[in-house]
């Protein structure tokens, strides 16, 4: 009897280690993909909001888990890819405290309003990610939101004096090394053997966001005269740009270089008609009588006296009709008449003068902000129902990314991409045209297992709310890129992850 | 918009999963260890389960048998297109069996059996990357069968009686691929029905052409275990109209496919048995699962199964070396009634060979200790589910499967 049970025990144990399935080869086995001729045991990644993760507005930690490079980095896993650390925040609420005192703001998430109709709106929460508490060690994701090419390389700028007055950056300060780190300086300090750099985007972005407010830098090789949304300037990226590709592959690491994409393949400049104005038969008309004496004698007048051309007079004209209507809106790109409209033989009252100044209407090759969706059609004054902003009060030019100032964009971004693409092809880099797969993404989508991705804002499944940065499921569609040109350059079979397995946007009502 | 996005995640929320392929042929150490032969097999009250018309054949007055398996299972995936691989962490089951008879005149015998045929017990690692179909699973039904048993003459018999079930199911799985709350935690819901009870009933007949050969055939009915008050519990809902999740009760049901089995046995040399059954088990009865959320904001869950009927060949042979040992050895051939594009997580069934061995140890007139061993080997599969569906678009949930299970198996005789 005794040794019966010490035979049972025995079959239980042999039977307990044998009964493990094994696969005839397993994914788990070393050998199974290959990183080929890259060596992914220390990665990198340096760039700015969108390696970092940041989306809906904020940094929050469930974004960071699905940045770019922390999926890359779990795929890097199967191929010798070794542990990848981010500087996650404190919470997912996103926004960021300086002292106690909140200096951005929360992310967005998708509510349902008292009208039935969901919409982002910003999480209502108390942030906890104080950029005071200083996070020790090193990350192998160098993502900092905001950065611009040329910051990377500028020390200080995750000095926590000068966040108030925007010469550093608050999520740099959090995890710099020292007050005067660089972000590629502590980048290439890590020693890694493989990097991804994806930065140039708010090089050209944050005048594209502001409608072009800033000023287009081109020409101005010194980056420490730019404004905030400033276009820099082409040499100026080059130069930088291939200091930090000279910083990381010094130490013979391998890498891959992701290009700009452009901005119309982002919901934030197409998800607001051109022509969101609906109007009446009557009201058009009697706006159209408010305009005739404009249209018909003082534009020919100007263009007749030389002060405008006649191209300029044609592109200021203000017409409505029945149905929808483009609205008007103030184009600091256009000749201002402000003055010479109050002076003989026009003698306009300055309030007129002023509006009729840098007047036009949008046009359809205009791109008008996802901000203006809030302002356009109201009324701001509700004294007055006839001011009506794109009818009556014109856009302000921050709201519309206008023809010209589009043509600027896409100058600069493509001198960046020939530098980014040159570089590559140069060193021998992997390259990821993200322009040309945006572009995609934005005319016609991209099939996956449970439909089809698109830059549609809110239902598309690729960008977040707050229409720049990419969801979970877009960023996964990202790494995806990254990791086929990696297979390409490399000889490697780093495989890709489902991206239907990637949420999209985040729902919540406060 | 609203609707679209309702319906988006409703879409994302209708494919419940119960078990597939879940019967378990573990009804007796004895039987087990010819390869659960035992429809035409007279050697023990067992055949209260096999053949209740046998018992009447037994030689003695009394016999009561019981026993208990320990299922060691598991369950590897791997999906070479992503690097995507889990492996179950299931409990060790223990399914039980209590088997006794009473032999109340030469032609009149009684028996009573609790068995477990149905059941299944899966668990994977939470989050995983099926765990849109299934996270973990417990399927348990007991059966409680009283038999009466009588023949017509020593060659022929008949059996059988009712069958009282009570089970129970307890299952979770993530409402979609993607949906969380606030903190990223998966949004998933917990389906739960207690104390189900239901009833059919067995009949059987053995047939003794000769001393030696043995012939039986046992049916034992379809039972449906209709969960009339189940409940559904939801988790890490998001705070959203557009999810309008809450707790609820659930009516569901679940087939126990009917089983026919026909069989014979031949006695050779002195000590020698050897036994053939076939069964078929009627599984096109589970076409669909279907659970109805009593809450009327939740659409009901239908998810197709589509399961077909299946055949079990099984050979066993039994050798009766020495007065105390009684040596049995047996291999059965499982044919899965999951169907191509059918294949679940919560129970990756594809054909499987397997490999009995055993015996009994006669401790003296009264006292037997029986002993089992199984084998079960599955073929890696590649196979896929493709009913379950995102935005009205099936999204199949494919990979390669390992599966294995061993069990071993202790019982005791008594007999008077």
């Amino acid at each position: 009897m005794k040794n019966i049970l010490k035979y049972t025990f025995a079959l239980l144990a042999i039977g307990f280690v044998s009964c493990e399935p094994e696969f005839d080869k397993p994914v788990t086995d070393e050998g199974f993909y290959s990183s080929g001729t890259a060596n992914l045991s220390k990665y990198v990644a340096v760039g700015n909001s969108l390696t970092a993760g940041y989306a809906d507005g904020a940094l929050y930690i469930t974004g960071q888990e699905n940045s770019y490079p922390n999926i890359m980095a779990e795929q890097f896993a199967f191929a010798g890819g070794g542990a990848f650390t981010q500087p996650l925040m404190s919470d997912n609420i996103g926004g960021l405290l300086l002292n106690g005192t909140p200096i951005t703001e929360n992310r967005f998430v998708l509510a349902v309003g008292a009208d039935g109709k969901p919409g982002p709106v910003r999480l209502v929460g108390t942030s906890t990610t104080d950029i005071t508490n200083h996070l020790s060690g090193s990350f192998n994701n160098m993502g900092v939101p905001g950065a611009k090419s040329f910051h990377l390389g500028a020390p200080g700028y995750g000095n926590v004096a000068g966040v108030l007055s925007g010469a550093s950056n608050p999520y740099f300060v959090r995890f710099a090394s020292s007050e005067s780190a660089t972000v590629i300086g502590d980048a290439v300090a890590q020693n890694p053997t493989f990097f991804s750099l994806w930065i140039g985007n708010n090089d050209i972005l944050s005048y594209a966001t502001s409608g072009g407010a800033g000023v287009d830098q081109t020409g101005n090789f010194d980056p420490t005269t730019y404004g905030g949304n400033d276009i820099t300037d082409p040499n100026v990226f080059a130069s930088v740009y291939s200091q930090q590709v000279e910083a990381l592959t010094s130490g013979g690491a391998k890498g891959v270089l992701i290009n700009i994409p452009e901005v119309t393949s982002i919901p934030y400049f197409t998800t607001v008609p051109t022509n969101a104005i609906p109007l009446d038969a009557a009201t058009a008309g009697a706006l159209n009588a408010q305009f005739a004496g404009y249209n018909t004698q003082i534009l020919p007048g100007l263009a007749g006296m030389g002060i405008i051309t006649p191209e300029e007079a044609a592109l200021r004209m203000i017409n409505f009709s029945a149905g929808q209507n483009f609205p008007i809106m103030t184009d600091d790109d256009l000749t201002d008449l402000t003055a010479i409209l109050q002076g003989p033989p026009f003698n306009l009252p300055a309030p007129l003068a002023m509006l009729l100044g840098q007047l036009r209407q949008v046009k359809s090759d205009d791109l008008i902000v996802l901000t203006a969706s809030s302002i356009l059609g109201t009324t701001p004054d509700p004294n007055n129902p006839q001011g009506v902003i794109g009818v009556s009060i014109p856009l302000t030019d921050q709201y519309v990314l206008a023809v010209s100032e589009q043509a600027r964009v896409t100058a600069a971004s493509t001198a960046y991409n020939t530098t980014i693409q040159a570089l590559a092809g140069a060193k021998g880099l992997a390259y990821v045209d993200a322009k040309a797969a945006l572009a995609r993404v934005a005319n016609g989508g991209i099939p996956y297992d449970g439909g089809v991705l698109t830059s549609q804002f809110v239902t598309g499944g690729a960008f977040s709310l707050d229409g720049v940065h990419p969801t979970p499921r877009g960023y996964a569609y990202t790494a995806n890129l990254i990791i086929k040109a990696i297979n390409d350059t490399y000889d490697a079979t780093i495989p890709m992850v489902h991206i239907g397995n990637y949420a999209t946007v985040t729902l919540s009502n406060n | 918009m609203k609707k679209v996005l309702v319906l988006a995640v409703f879409a994302l929320a209708s494919a419940v999963t119960y078990a597939g392929g879940y019967r378990v042929s573990l009804q007796g150490n004895k039987a087990l260890a010819m390869g659960h032969t035992g429809v035409a097999v007279i050697n023990s009250s067992e055949l209260v389960f096999f053949n209740p018309a046998g018992l009447v054949y037994l030689e003695d007055k009394f016999n009561i048998t019981a026993g208990v398996h320990g299922v060691f299972s598991s369950i590897a995936y791997q999906d070479t297109s992503s690097g995507a691989n889990a492996r179950t962490d299931s409990p060790v089951g223990t399914p039980l069996y209590l088997y006794a008879s009473y032999k109340a005149t030469d032609w009149l015998a009684f028996g009573l059996g609790v068995y477990t045929p149905y059941g299944s017990e899966v668990k994977y690692e939470d989050d995983w990357a099926g765990s849109h179909l299934v996270n973990n699973i417990d399927l348990k039904a007991i059966y409680i069968q009283p038999t009466v048993s009588f023949k017509i003459n020593d060659k022929l018999s008949f059996g059988g009686g009712p069958i009282y079930v009570t089970g129970s199911v307890n299952f979770n799985r993530n409402l979609n691929r993607t949906l969380t709350d606030l903190d990223g935690n998966r949004s998933n819901v917990t389906i739960e029905a207690k104390g189900v009870s239901s009833w059919g009933w067995v009949a059987s007949t053995m047939f003794n052409p000769t001393e030696k050969l043995h012939i039986g055939a046992t049916y034992r009915s379809e039972i449906m275990l209709d969960a009339d008050d189940g409940t559904a519990t939801f988790e890490n809902i998001p705070n959203s109209p557009l999810t309008p999740f809450k707790d609820t009760a659930i009516k569901a049901s679940m087939p126990l496919p009917a089983e026919m089995t026909v069989g014979m046995s031949y006695d050779f040399y002195e000590n020698w048995t050897f036994a053939f059954d076939y069964n078929r088990t009627f599984w096109d009865v589970y076409k669909s699962l279907d659970i109805d959320f009593a809450d009327v904001n939740i659409p009901d869950s239908k998810n197709a199964r589509n399961y077909k009927n299946a055949s079990i060949y099984r050979f066993g042979m039994q050798y009766d070396a020495t007065k105390m040992f009684t040596l049995r050895a047996g291999y059965y051939f499982d044919e899965s009634p999951v169907q191509d594009g059918y294949f679940a997580p919560e129970t990756p069934r594809n054909d499987s060979n397997n490999f009995t061995a055993g015996l009994t140890v006669n401790l003296g007139e009264h006292l037997q200790i029986d002993a089992s061993f199984l084998y079960s080997h599955f073929k890696e599969i590649d196979a896929s589910y493709d009913y379950y569906y995102e935005n009205g678009v099936s999204v199949p949930f494919s990979g390669t499967y390992k599966t294995n299970a061993f069990t071993p198996g202790l019982g005791l005789t008594y007999k008077l």
